[in-house]
């Protein structure tokens, strides 16, 4: 396998559109059999590796390794009673479950699964469709999820659901902001805003010239875009309302959120556009970040075609569940956040941090084609001025305190008394008797008696 | 038919912009109506939802996706969702009133709402009257974004980058009006709050509750202080005094039957 093949499977935008109406049709089938049957697994999963992390089995009872649980659950959730609240809004409360699990789902549309295979003879990209604007198309399908949550919240009728909604509202607002912005980073590497862009111009990385050496970059955005890698992740556990960002169904201060109300199918929606948006989240950051369906590095240097036919949908599924794991790994891991700790979390430290990399990151890309002495000049100066940036940056840190005596000298007339500040409080006179009546604890010098 | 070619083919109508339209439109425009004659404020602004996201896909078939995205992700998602925001905060049970305040309001409102439409109408009707839709074929030649980007960067710099500090001047100005911020030294530490405790005329313990040593359990009847003298202070100041019936006052349930 010659890369000249590799490339010709590389699917471009045109590739799109050609399919036969039965084939789209099977693609959107499994896309969305994709997701169904990552919530079934994924729950399975994210119990076991919780379950490992806390030295229990987690479920083992139900098919071979438990991993019939989930479906088990779902037929008993389907099968229990569908409670509407008296004070329900009936309409926005039906629809509020189904459009989560719509936009969700409608996500997995745009994901790059593979290559160009042949399927019956049809050559044609494993991906649903791909639009120049594919990313912001993930991005509306995000912000239209939001809608599920916070009607789901507000049309139950009660208190706590409401609560719910309103901080699902704010949070996923703001870390919608941070996500969009280190998504920047990888539109203004790539060129693109199509996934299978992305994808492929993440295949190869640049040659660098590093003081005389041929060096080849490395092509993942994950690795030549880090800020961007790490605050997107951050923004897309916030963005998916899992531990530690679980604020919007906080069990411990609002029962369970925005559905509390719910019971039966309609929670089995919520729970399903969960998980779905965890897979889909996570297929998402492979896409943008961890080169799609590529071989990982060392793979293409043994194997050649390890990036043509069928193969590929083994690196993107092995990268999904690693990054799914990592977002039970967090669940597993971090204690929640507090609300306002959350919020400036997003707002005070990801939005600048990826600011200040956007900016230096356009730096980079305008000087790339000048001289070298030049080049190096710029980059010498920009590195200065962020030095002194951080070098006269007014701290934070107070004035150190008066010695004790001095403070209690300082205190103004009518403060509470103090007790004399070198009181010494004798031993008890009870305790002295205990310890002398107790029997001598070394009665056999065993060889661990240092240990104890 | 690529993506591309059925996105740049916005001159000639196809089949499916013309299914989509037929099916999109309809909606739009029930969305609306749905919001004007909704009764219900968050009812009100899901039907413009509606409205707002047929446009977001009428503008993608007109050949511009990234437009439409962004109305979908803008105006849907972060304008719309800050709405419905406030909307839940003012409480669910907050209907239109139908009391008219303004006599005759509402025969001018139609009469001008039909006037308005006439003008629009007329204004649309003879700007695009023999016109031939060329569509954006040439704009869109190097893709869609690049050419907003284009645009954007070079031609509407200016009055971009105006759009952008009025914005930001705007959202400093509501910041700086809604946002109360004490300086450290007006918050008072914990030897003030206590001079203020125990200046003269304060009484420093806690207030005493209502209804303590009272003959009801009425949040209206004030407590008694030790030595048989109702305290004022123990009611909420809204609450009304009142004078309680012999009946209210006598104790329940122990009566003979």
């Amino acid at each position: 396998m010659s890369t000249v093949l590799a490339a010709a499977q590389d699917p471009t935008l045109a590739d799109f559109g050609r399919d036969p109406w039965w084939l789209v049709l099977v693609k959107i089938v499994f896309a969305f059999a994709f997701g169904l049957l990552a919530t079934l697994l994924g729950v399975w999963f994210e119990r076991r590796v919780v379950g490992y992390m806390q030295v229990r089995p987690g479920p083992n009872q139900v098919g071979p390794f438990g991993l019939l649980q989930t479906l088990a659950d779902g037929l008993k959730m389907a099968f229990k009673e569908d409670i509407l609240p008296r004070t329900a809004d009936k309409v926005v409360y039906f629809f509020a479950p189904t459009i989560s699990v719509i936009c969700a789902v409608t996500a997995l549309s745009v994901v790059p699964f593979g290559p160009k295979v042949s399927i019956f003879g049809h050559w044609t990209p494993l991906q649903v469709t791909d639009v120049p604007v594919a990313v912001l198309v993930l991005l509306a399908c995000s912000s239209m999820g939001i809608y599920g949550i916070v009607l789901g919240g507000w049309a139950s009728g009660s208190t706590y659901p409401l609560l719910g909604g309103l901080r699902s509202s704010a949070q996923m607002i703001s870390y919608e902001v941070a996500m969009g912005l280190s998504i920047v980073a990888v539109f203004m590497t790539a060129g693109t805003m199509s996934t299978s862009g992305i994808v492929a111009a993440q295949a190869h990385g640049s040659k660098l010239d590093v003081f005389g050496w041929n060096v080849t970059a490395p092509g993942w955005y994950a690795i030549l875009l880090l800020p961007s890698f790490i605050i997107f992740f951050i923004a897309t556990v916030g963005e998916t309302n899992r531990a530690p960002f679980d604020l919007p169904e906080a069990e411990s201060e609002l029962v369970a959120g925005f559905m509390t109300e719910y019971s039966s199918l309609k929670f089995a929606l919520f729970m399903l556009s969960e998980y779905v948006s965890m897979v889909t989240m996570s297929a998402v950051t492979t896409t943008l970040f961890l080169g799609g369906w590529r071989a990982p590095a060392p793979i293409t240097t043994f194997w050649a075609g390890a990036n043509s036919g069928w193969w590929p949908m083994l690196w993107f599924f092995a990268k999904v569940i690693l990054l799914v794991f990592v977002f039970v790994w967090l669940r597993g891991t971090l204690p929640r956040l507090r609300y306002d700790q959350f919020m400036r979390f997003g707002w005070k430290v990801l939005l600048p941090i990826n600011l200040v990399w956007i900016l230096v990151l356009a730096g980079l890309r305008s000087i790339e084609d000048w001289e070298r002495p030049q080049r190096l000049l710029a980059t010498a100066i920009g590195a200065g001025v962020l030095l002194l940036a951080t070098l006269l940056w007014p701290s934070k840190r107070k004035a150190p305190k008066p010695p004790l005596q001095e403070q209690v000298n300082s205190r103004p007339h009518g403060s509470f008394p103090l007790p004399p500040m070198d009181l010494q409080v004798p031993p008890s006179p009870r305790t002295k008797r205990v310890v002398a009546e107790r029997e001598p604890a070394n009665v056999v010098a065993g060889t661990d008696s240092r240990e104890v | 038919m690529t993506t591309q070619t059925v996105l740049a083919e916005a001159a000639s109508v196809g089949g499916g912009e013309a299914v989509t339209f037929w099916i999109l439109a309809p909606l739009a425009l029930i969305g609306a109506i749905g919001m004007v004659w909704a009764r219900n404020a968050v009812h009100s602004a899901l039907w413009l939802v509606l409205t707002m996201l047929c446009l977001g896909v009428f503008y993608v078939l007109q050949a511009g996706p990234f437009i439409g995205m962004v109305q979908i992700i803008v105006y849907t998602g972060a304008i719309m969702m800050l709405f419905l925001f406030v909307l839940m905060l003012v409480g669910r049970d907050a209907s239109d009133s139908l009391i008219e305040t303004l006599r005759g309001q509402r025969t001018a409102a139609i009469v001008l709402a039909l006037g308005f439409a006439g003008l629009v109408g007329t204004g649309l009707y003879r700007a695009l009257d023999g016109v031939r839709a060329v569509g954006l074929d040439k704009p869109n030649g190097e893709g869609n974004v690049q050419g907003i980007a284009r645009l954007l960067f070079t031609k509407y710099v200016f009055a971009f980058e105006l759009t952008s500090a009025l914005l930001i001047t705007a959202a400093v100005g509501a910041m700086v009006l809604a946002h109360v911020e004490r300086r450290k030294q007006d918050k008072m530490d914990q030897i003030a709050t206590m001079k203020a405790r125990f200046r003269p005329g304060n009484y420093p313990g806690p207030k005493p509750g209502p209804g303590v040593f009272a003959t009801s359990t009425s949040v209206a009847t004030p407590a008694r202080l030790p030595d048989g003298r109702l305290t004022e202070r123990s009611i909420p100041e809204i609450l009304p005094a009142r004078e309680l019936t012999a009946e209210e006052t006598s104790l329940k349930g122990t009566e003979r039957k």
